[in-house]
């Protein structure tokens, strides 16, 4: 498709500037002015619908296709949160009301929900109090870390280190990382969970945290999960809990009564806000009593009159990490979402999520490889060696999938598992979509036997066939620069 | 109903196909002892008892008054086509792009937004876009120290106070040195800057319009600062660009900013858009998602996720940033507003923004006893010196309905009488006029 740039014709407009009411006209100084238009596309208002319109139907959503992308939970994402979000009343409140004298009084409504969205996720995840003010799970991430680091540096305590298992997010040691820490990586035994033995060797007074994300990245909780939390603390090492993928465990268990410090949810998978084709998300973080004080400012607090204000003076706060309250309007998605399901709906999330991994798992295991057998939480991870012997991979799987209708799987994620297929169906697909899936799966490895030109060739539906990504790399083109359109 | 679509008999077709008594008997690697201790969540509503609910809440704000308030965040008009195009689910439920084959729309309108942001600014490249301008002036920072080896910061104090705090949470357990210059008549202080600029300086960290809404032509300290070998970065406010020169025309290094203005809501603080260009030289250290044109098999052009080699699923602990996402859907909001200002549109829109600003300054200047200040020019947010407290002003201007403006002693010490004061496109005539007149009175009361 031709680009909007491609489409621009000299001197054409798209939106009616209101005419000036002033009774003045006054010019900025030259020298501070451009000499030249800034280079944007001249365009009508129906090229720019018809533009955009026609993008959007080259994509795959959950609002067209079955979209079973591991670690993403891609579930349904219900209209009426969108109806909510775009009340006016919402969407147009300036962030900086509340910080004008008198100006509490004036945003309680949204300040109320900021508060009843934090109870709300403590009570889910038996944390003491939550921040909502990270931006996105890696974000809440970076978060977590800085309040790993706030409270040794409180206590006086030396510490270099994080420990994080091979089966945790990339992001994991990313976040680490970049807030100062170095990282110990503890690799992953027979049972697809940390190797015990390794991670007793590693754990010491300079182990600042312990990050796990569970269930782990092939979709396995870890029995093991109080006792390493037990241990952890016995040197005052912090425990992570990585809640990216809350989604199997809603009301089955929960990180503050096992004995997590820290963790972090994403709201755009497990609370069903929509991923926004990646961002906006929302990253909140639940802490312990031990580490409420160092929670970013500003916190929302309830007077004993009800109101609720801002808070700011918290002296051992981390400080400012995002310029306001948290991505509000995600926020609000998820507070509604809540209600809505209640408590007997966000455990059926979890049911239904686990049930319909393993029914796939099930179905699936008779035509692929999968490397830890055993009952998996809202997601696993199969691996085609099998076919791989036959010249086939996970990509050319992935790329067959999509002609089948099916978005594809997470793939060569996570790094431990060969040619990775990591596949999560979430609780809101039916038997008939999981069912159609395997189908097409089955066809896969048939034709991986008798005709894998098929699979290398695919996809054929799409409006490009496979891309040169090397090109891409190599001969970097990151924006249109004039020329036609080929 | 929970959006669950099993009946009784699929869910005992799919147990037993398991080969499972129950959904219980799944959770069996949970143990018994670490089964919740309370899960105390009210029963579930309907659609409709929700929306009735949130509906209650959203009246408990005001948003009656007419709002003077910017300080970076500022009331714009957003046309209706921004809505309809970025409500589009075929948009809102697609996710990262890790299949271009599938997702050659949200690739392209990343490459389109790419283009635009870059004209914008008059730079080489453009990321797709970071959580908001202050995180997004923290990975600038982060990237001026990879490109330089170097870890000494000076920052101008009109640079946002938001983002100077979230600098200094971001970097606090990081050995960098930050040294905060003075502003001088609104702009940048040249001799200070100048006088902790050396050999060992990362970057220079500088807003246009600055936090005062104050312009500069920075192109001085730009020169300086390479001289030194020093990364220069600014923080801009992209709809001002529509007149402003460029931040890539003053030989700026990295650009970065809040991309609110761009047919955002103000939405109490977000989500909003940080974006993010510098010059080619620099891409492979530039930290977030970036889209690039290729072709397919037949020689078609087509668009993927690049540079993806610096990236945490990839690198881990040694990539350039642990940022695995970007605001896509604010972009997309960004790129539609663009595409239909155009040119010419953005042009018009920001001398508009500009003329019943300066409309405003005339105004309120002629009240007894206050001053705007206008020592260095702006562009439609200025500084009011008043009689009075900021604060006690502010307030009062509430019960008259007016959001009146920042008062800046919150944020600037000695600042307690200033006001600070955004005028935008959606201001009336006749609402500046009140809005003194309102001014008057409060302050003669």
């Amino acid at each position: 498709m031709q680009l909007i740039f491609e489409k621009s014709v000299q001197g054409r407009r798209g939106f009616k500037i209101p005419k000036s009411d002033i009774p003045l006209r006054t010019e900025l100084p030259r020298k501070y002015c451009r000499d030249r238009d800034p280079n944007l596309p001249e365009v009508s208002e129906l090229d720019v619908v018809r533009h955009f319109t026609n993008l959007s139907r080259l994509n795959f959503s959950v609002d067209t296709n079955f979209y079973p992308l591991g670690s993403c939970t891609m579930k349904y994402n219900p209209k009426f949160t969108e109806r909510i979000a775009n009340l006016d009343n919402f969407l147009e409140l300036h962030p900086l009301l509340p910080q004008l004298l008198g100006g509490g009084m004036l945003t309680q409504g949204s300040l109320e929900v900021i508060y009843r969205t934090e109870r709300l996720l403590c009570e889910i995840t038996g944390m003491a109090a939550f921040t909502m003010q990270p931006l996105a799970g890696a974000h809440g991430e970076l978060t977590g870390a800085m309040l790993i680091a706030r409270y040794h540096k409180h206590k006086g305590n030396r510490r270099k280190y994080i420990i994080i298992p091979d089966s945790s997010h990339g992001t994991n040691p990313a976040s680490a990382a970049i807030a100062g820490y170095n990282v110990i990586v503890i690799p992953t035994g027979k049972d697809g969970c940390m190797d015990m033995k390794q991670y007793r060797d590693k754990l010491n007074k300079e182990v600042a945290a312990v990050m796990l994300t569970c269930p782990n990245t092939l979709g396995i909780y870890n029995p093991h999960i109080k006792e390493i939390c037990d241990t952890a603390h016995k040197v005052d090492a912090l425990m992570y809990y990585d809640g990216a993928n809350l989604n199997a465990i809603l009301g089955k268990c929960r990180p503050g009564d096992i004995g997590f410090d820290i963790v972090h949810l994403n709201l755009h998978k497990t609370f069903s806000t929509p991923h926004g084709g990646v961002g906006p998300g929302a990253g909140p973080v639940g802490v312990g009593e031990n580490l409420i004080e160092f929670l970013p400012i500003s916190r929302v607090i309830k007077r004993s009159d009800g109101t609720f204000a801002l808070d700011y003076h918290k002296l051992n706060s981390i400080g400012y990490i995002a310029p306001f309250y948290g991505n509000f309007g995600v926020i609000l998605k998820t507070y509604a979402y809540i209600l809505f399901l209640g408590k007997s709906g966000l455990i059926e999330v979890a049911e239904s999520s686990v049930l319909n991994a393993n029914y796939c798992r099930t179905l699936l295991k008779e035509f692929f490889e999968i490397p830890y057998v055993r009952i998996c939480m809202h997601e696993f991870v199969v691996s085609a060696i099998r076919q791989k012997d036959k010249g086939i991979s996970a990509l050319d799987i992935a790329k067959y999938l999509i002609d089948k209708g099916i978005h594809p799987s997470t793939i060569y994620f996570p790094l431990i598992v060969k040619e990775a297929l990591m596949i999560e169906p979430t609780e809101t697909e039916s038997k008939q979509s999981i069912d159609r899936f395997v189908e097409v799966m089955k066809e896969i490895a048939k034709l991986a036997e008798n005709n894998p030109q098929r699979l290398k060739d695919a996809p054929q539906t799409t409006p490009v066939k496979r891309l040169d990504e090397v090109k891409a790399a190599r001969e970097l083109n990151l924006k249109w620069t004039g020329g036609g359109y080929y | 109903m929970n959006y669950v679509p099993h009946t009784k008999e699929e869910r005992d077709q799919m147990l037993k196909t398991i080969g499972v008594f129950s959904v219980e008997d799944l959770f069996k690697d949970i143990k018994e002892d670490l089964k919740p201790k309370s899960f105390d969540i009210p029963e579930g509503k309907s659609e409709f008892e929700v929306i009735e609910h949130m509906k209650k809440l959203a009246f408990k704000n005001a948003t009656h008054l007419i709002n003077f308030v910017g300080a970076g965040f500022y009331d714009h008009y957003i046309p209706a086509a921004v809505d309809a195009l970025a409500g589009r689910s075929e948009f809102y439920t697609a996710y990262t792009p890790y299949q271009p084959e599938c997702s050659q729309g949200w690739l392209q309108a990343i490459y389109e937004y790419q283009t635009a942001i870059c004209g914008l600014l008059d730079l080489d490249v453009a990321n797709a876009s970071l959580y908001d301008g202050g995180t997004a002036l923290y990975e600038a920072v982060m990237m001026a120290i990879r490109i330089t080896g170097r870890n000494r910061i000076i920052m101008d104090s009109g640079v946002n106070l938001i983002y100077r705090t979230m600098l200094y949470t971001y970097t606090s357990n990081l050995s960098i040195e930050f040294v905060e210059t003075p502003v001088i008549h609104g702009q940048a202080s040249r001799q200070e800057i100048y006088k902790y600029l050396d050999d060992k300086t990362a970057a220079v960290i500088l807003q246009n319009p600055n936090f005062f809404g104050v312009i500069d032509d920075c192109s001085d300290i730009v020169r300086k600062s390479h001289s030194y070998g020093a990364v220069v970065i600014e923080s801009v406010y992209p709809l001002s660009l529509g007149i402003l020169k460029s931040p890539g025309s003053m030989g700026v290094d990295i650009a970065t900013g809040e991309g609110q203005s761009l047919g955002i809501p103000l939405c109490f603080g977000g989500p909003y858009l940080g974006f993010m260009a510098t010059r080619k030289e620099f891409v492979r250290k530039m930290p977030g998602r970036i889209v690039g044109a290729t072709v397919d098999r037949d020689g078609k052009r087509g668009f993927v996720l690049t540079l993806q080699a610096r990236e945490q699923h990839i690198r881990r602990e040694k990539a350039t940033s642990n940022v695995c996402s970007n605001e896509a859907l604010c972009a997309l909001r960004a790129i539609i507003y663009l595409s239909l200002m155009g040119k010419q549109g953005l042009r018009e829109l920001a001398q508009l923004n500009y003329q019943k600003s300066e409309f405003a300054k005339i105004i309120l200047d002629k009240i007894p006893g206050v001053e705007v200040k206008r020592s260095s020019p702006t562009v439609n947010e200025f500084t009011v010196l008043l009689p009075m407290n900021a604060d006690e002003v502010v307030n009062r201007m509430i019960d008259k309905g007016f959001a009146c403006g920042f008062p800046l002693g919150r944020f600037y010490k000695g600042m307690d009488n200033y006001l600070l004061v955004a005028v935008t496109e959606k201001r009336t005539k006749e609402q500046i006029v009140k809005f003194a007149e309102s001014l008057e009175a409060v302050l003669c009361s």
